[in-house]
């Protein structure tokens, strides 16, 4: 099957303007007959299940938590772009575009990133409607602060919160047309199966976690909202029921796999402890406004960090990127930290971890805290306490995180950091319309493949959720809705359906059957470590064809013994986690399948055999410009199609942050 | 950082489902690292119980970093244990010593049926909201976000309102298993942007029938729900709830509701 | 919404227990004046002028009526809302937190009311209950004051009064700040005056009734 991005002609600008005027509609009382199903309610699925409620279509959600507001949106710190230009400092939707793409890498697709950054100033309206609390300045208006991969202020923020802020707002729309019986909501829910008949999404098979009773959907259409796939790593800041099951059961029904092997490794995170570690914590991207990144200049140093001098630092960022500094995006800064982590210069009792200062920051804040309050005399204790005090208003839940994960005081020492898996740009591939490559079924949020290219910038991901769920789905839906009006509900003992569902019973008999020796999270700790030592941060060939053998055997030795405690029809966590740790492990393998045929480094894919003098990524425009789109073909079998990237407005270069 | 390992005796909760009763059960973890979280030593136990052929134990978790508000255990009688403003998530095991006896109980309230062992149901929260948590704007009527000028404070205050996790701690801790400050939490939010003024009077009372409806106590003031509270809602929420009530009470503002 | 359904929802019903307790607090306020004028060690003049008028003034009889009405709803209403909340948790802790996160009296306003009940029974039948009774019969008022003093003489009779007052003290502890919480005016501005007026006004009107019994048995007055 060719791939059709269904990219509307024309000029950049005008694309959405020109589809949403032209798009088909469906009328009011057509809507009441149609059937959505929305699978995962984070930002991208509760926003479309408000929208599309509002709009008077039948919607049902599902969530594997106990309800829609855990979902792992909610942990988002740092903030929500919009291109607002409040701040006047030369922001606009064209540049908001341009950083988007650039920060990808060049691995987006062009009127995707423009549509997105032209709806983003509509989502922070639509959220403050909805009386999301974000920071304001005292008279009153909105504040914004920078964030990494940009040079202006873009970033809207609730504190370190402004993740659970924006999906409590959604969560609220949705839980509001629940009320007025146009959404219906079931929690502790997990699809297991998309049910296609004749080639169109028509339903889903989903599993009561509570009872373990198998239940069939009928839908016009499905959304998979079902985020990102970053616990394949098994250690990740992904919460810990994140996981990649309803995107690959799409995946195997048809739905093609866009770049599976980007993924974003976020610079700032904590390290890990040992080996009991279940899952790693991220401190806000925010933390690099004023924090300065560095190591010892000198190897293996055993000093503690406040006894070596200044002049014996190393600002390595700062040192190789003048111009962004500590603001390099993510994947920049990650193998910026790694590489002097491997060169012998880490930090820590691991060594794998620097430094995030704010001695500096807290003296620069307590002189002028000192001036404004007229003390012209200040001493040094008191201008520290002074300091002390602002960077407290402004990070101060994210300084008692740490405080208690690692009972260090980084108002007086400074923290350890290392990178750690985040986010992944990879995904369901979609077309312009958020559609799959199967009729009826959608991906929007972080599960599509779409806008972000080869790596995210910091606070889009909050953008481009919202910005699926309200304002692209409700019109592209609408339009494909329009041609099945004369659908009636199909009941679901139809044979796709007695099928989808005898297929995930079997999957699961089978699964409690084997009833072998190892317990279901030591076979995922053991595929996020082949995952992180061989397609992590840095991958090269041969790693990666030993990857796929690691997996392959893994996947044998999982299948033929693995151990699930407890009865399939009972709440029964063990059999939950088998169930998605098995979509893992054949995830884990297109990854590295992926990862293995792109030579090139971009973005979040580095691979060590294609990088500059300097160490910095380097693409080959000329053979990989194109989107991987992977087709499931059989166990371990699947076939690569292209969708080639043109890039008419901008022109791809060697990013520089020098 | 100083890794100490103890060993620690966990007396939990375990109960099959919701129509049979509990029990405690009493189990031995060895080696657990001082850095550990809580949660991570409950992994240990469980991990030991599925080598031994036993059944692990059922406990809700997700984020694990304090903001989803899904983890919910009661720990030697508090909840989310003993740290202030911590979710059992972020409580780490240094706060044990070697030889200690740990209980670990379910959140306790007729609302929050128990589900399996420590886990909980509590969808009652959900119902509340979609009683009038909300401010009922559809998407894409809004106006220019800075066409509204919100005064610094109340932006902050309703912030701090809005941090509320629903993770359920204020109605465990409660001795008349009260969700006063939840609903509180929510009322204040709203009321406190112009956003949420509209329907602030209908909302006040529609959210505290619903509290009523499914079962939660009611408040009398004692203040366990505010110390306990892992995001430090304050109990001022409370006294804005019973002031938008009383507003609401005295002008009549809620003649259509039901 | 109706006011029967305003009054009758959980927060309804604390508006009652808070409205009748403020009602029962002045009472205690003026109580207390009036009794505190067997201070003036006069034998009695002031207090006996002041209790006559207490006791045949055509307003202040028409509010005791009312006073009765509200003691007996603050009763029932909070034994309710107690047997009520009580049965909101069907399973108990193993552990609790005890005082770690609220205060043994916040807890236990229930218990301290029903003993403050039970006081209340021996007190209105040892002075307020006979004098009515004279007076209905037609045998007017009885001399309270040297009913007082008889009284007064037994130790037992003077320990509960006491224990009746600390149970009162206790009571008024939560119960005065509770109650301007459920009306909604502890905000961030007033709370610290208002738990700090709570406080001294449970400290000081219970400790000047305990001092009427300990002052006849100790002779300071005669």
């Amino acid at each position: 099957m060719a791939l059709n991005s269904k990219i509307p002609a024309g000029e950049l600008e005008a694309k959405w303007e020109k589809y949403k005027s032209t798009c088909k509609l469906v009328n009011p009382a057509n809507k009441r007959q149609l059937e959505v199903i929305i699978i995962g309610t984070g930002l991208a699925g509760a926003s479309a299940a408000a929208s599309l409620g509002e709009l008077g279509y039948k919607v049902k959600t599902f969530c594997f938590q106990d309800s829609p507001r855990r979902a792992h949106s909610i942990a988002a710190q740092g903030g929500i772009n919009a291109a607002k230009n409040y701040q006047n400092d030369g922001d606009s939707t064209f540049r908001l575009f341009y950083d988007t793409v650039k920060g990808g890498d060049y691995r987006a697709r062009e009127a995707n990133v423009y549509r997105l950054a032209s709806v983003s100033a509509n989502i922070i309206d639509q959220c403050v409607a909805q009386g999301v609390p974000f920071a304001r300045e005292y008279g009153g208006l909105l504040s914004n602060r920078s964030f990494g991969g940009t040079q202006v202020q873009r970033t809207f923020y609730a504190a370190g919160q402004t993740g659970q802020q924006l999906l409590i707002g959604a969560y609220q729309a949705l839980e509001r047309q629940v009320a007025l019986g146009n959404v219906t909501q079931y929690s502790r829910h997990e699809m297991l199966d998309v049910v296609t008949i004749d080639g169109k999404a028509r339903g889903v098979i989903v599993r009561n976690l509570v009872t373990g009773e198998l239940e069939r959907h009928f839908g016009h259409a499905v959304l998979i909202c079902s985020g990102g796939y970053g616990n394949v790593f098994y250690l990740s800041t992904n919460a810990m029921g994140s996981n990649v099951t309803a995107a690959w059961k799409a995946h195997k029904k048809g739905a093609y796999f866009g770049n599976p092997c980007f993924t974003q490794i976020h610079p700032t995170c904590i390290p890990v402890s040992g080996d009991h570690q279940s899952k790693l914590t991220l401190m806000s991207e925010s933390l690099r406004n004023d924090g300065r990144i560095w190591v010892p200049k000198k190897q293996g140093d055993t000093r503690k960090p406040n006894d070596i001098p200044e002049e014996e630092r190393d600002y390595y960022l700062e040192r190789r990127y003048p111009a962004f500094g500590n603001l390099v995006p993510r994947d920049v800064a990650s193998r910026a930290a790694k590489e002097r982590c491997d060169a012998g210069y880490g930090v820590g009792a691991s060594k794998q971890a620097v430094y995030l200062d704010y001695a500096s920051a807290i003296q620069r804040y307590g002189k002028i805290e000192a001036n404004k309050q007229g003390l012209t005399n200040a001493d040094a204790a008191t201008i520290t306490q002074l300091g002390k005090d602002v960077v407290k208003e402004k990070y101060g839940n994210l300084f008692e995180m740490y405080e208690k994960i690692t009972a260090e005081n980084p108002y007086e020492v400074p923290m350890r950091i290392y990178p750690a898996v985040h986010y992944t740009m990879g995904g369901l591939w979609v077309d312009y319309e958020l559609k799959t490559t199967v009729d009826g079924l959608y991906a929007l949020g972080e599960a599509n493949f779409s806008d972000h290219g080869a790596n995210r910038l910091g606070a889009s991901a909050l953008m481009q959720g919202l910005a699926d769920g309200y304002f692209v789905i409700p019109y592209t839906l609408g339009n494909y809705l329009a041609d099945d009006i004369r659908t009636k509900s199909i009941p679901t003992d139809h044979p796709a359906f007695v099928e989808a569902e005898k297929a995930v019973r079997d999957r699961i008999e089978k699964l409690m059957s084997i009833k072998g020796s190892e317990s279901v999270e030591s076979l995922h700790k053991r595929l996020g470590k082949i995952m992180w030592d061989k397609c992590g941060m840095a991958r090269n060939e041969q790693g990666l064809k030993e990857a796929i053998e690691e997996i392959r055997a893994l996947k044998k030795e999982f299948w033929s013994n693995v151990r699930i405690p407890g009865e399939i029809n009972e709440f029964n966590p063990e059999l939950d986690k088998a169930n998605r740790v098995a979509d893992f492990i054949e995830l884990g393998e297109l990854m590295c399948m992926d990862a293995l045929h792109r030579n090139e480094s971009c973005g979040g894919h580095f691979r060590e055999e294609y990088q500059t003098e300097e160490g910095e990524a380097l693409r080959q425009d000329d053979k990989y410009m194109y989107v991987a789109a992977w087709e499931y073909k059989g166990d371990s079998q699947f076939e690569m199609h292209k969708e080639d990237l043109v890039y008419d407005i901008v022109h791809p270069t060697q990013r520089s942050y020098k | 950082m100083e890794h100490n390992s103890m060993n620690l005796t966990l007396k939990v909760w375990k109960q099959k489902n919701k129509n049979e009763k509990g029990r405690f059960e009493t189990y031995q973890v060895k080696g657990i690292s001082s850095e550990m979280s809580f949660l991570e030593m409950f992994d240990v136990l469980n991990e030991q119980l599925i080598a031994e052929g036993k059944e692990p134990i059922a406990f809700d978790h997700d984020c694990r970093e304090g903001i989803c508000g899904m983890c919910s255990m009661y720990i030697n009688g508090r909840a989310h244990g003993p740290w202030h403003h911590t979710t059992t998530c972020q409580l780490h095991m240094r706060e044990y010593k070697d030889g200690d006896t740990i209980v670990v109980e379910p959140w306790r309230a007729s609302a929050f049926p128990v589900i399996k062992d420590l886990v909980v149901d509590r969808q009652a929260f959900d119902r509340i909201i979609q009683a009038g948590g909300y401010v009922s704007v559809n998407t894409g009527n809004a106006v220019d976000a800075n066409a509204i000028p919100i005064e610094k404070h109340s932006a902050d205050e309703a912030f701090a309102s809005a941090a509320c996790i629903g993770c359920g701690a204020c109605v465990a801790a409660c001795p008349n298993a009260s969700a006063m400050l939840f609903v509180s939490a929510k009322v204040s939010h709203l009321a406190m942007l112009p956003q949420g003024d509209p329907e602030r009077k209908i909302r006040a009372v529609n959210m505290v029938q619903q509290m009523d409806k499914e079962g939660f106590g009611s408040c009398t003031n004692i203040g366990a729900c505010e110390a306990e509270c892992p995001k430090g809602i304050s109990l001022e929420n409370i006294a804005r709830l019973n002031r938008e009530y009383l507003g609401s009470m005295l002008s009549g503002g809620s003649q259509n509701s039901i | 919404m109706s006011w029967k359904n305003y009054f009758s929802t959980s927060i309804g019903k604390k508006i009652q227990m808070s409205l009748t307790g403020l009602f029962l607090i002045l009472f205690l306020i003026v109580h207390c004046y009036i009794n505190a004028q067997i201070f003036w060690n006069d034998g009695g003049e002031k207090f006996k002028e002041a209790a006559h008028f207490m006791g045949t003034n055509f307003v202040i009889r028409t509010i005791e009526i009312g006073l009765f009405a509200f003691l007996i709803l603050h009763m029932v209403q909070g034994l309710l809302l107690w047997s009520r909340n009580r049965a909101r948790r069907n399973t108990r802790y193993a552990v609790s937190a005890g005082n770690a996160t609220s205060k043994w009296y916040s807890r236990s306003m229930a218990l301290l009311g029903t003993l403050i009940l039970l006081f209340l029974v021996v007190h209105l039948n040892a002075f307020w209950g006979p004098n009515r009774l004279s007076q209905t019969t037609g045998h007017g008022e009885l001399d309270l004051y040297v009913m007082m003093r008889d009284e007064f003489q037994s130790v037992g009779f003077v320990a509960i009064y006491v224990f009746g007052c600390i149970s009162l003290a206790w009571h008024l502890v939560h119960g005065f700040y509770s109650s301007f919480q459920t009306l909604g005016l502890t905000t961030n501005k007033y709370k610290t005056i208002i738990h700090g007026v709570g406080i001294g006004f449970s400290i000081i009107v219970p400790l000047i009734f305990a001092l009427m019994p300990i002052a006849f048995f100790m002779g300071w007055i005669s």
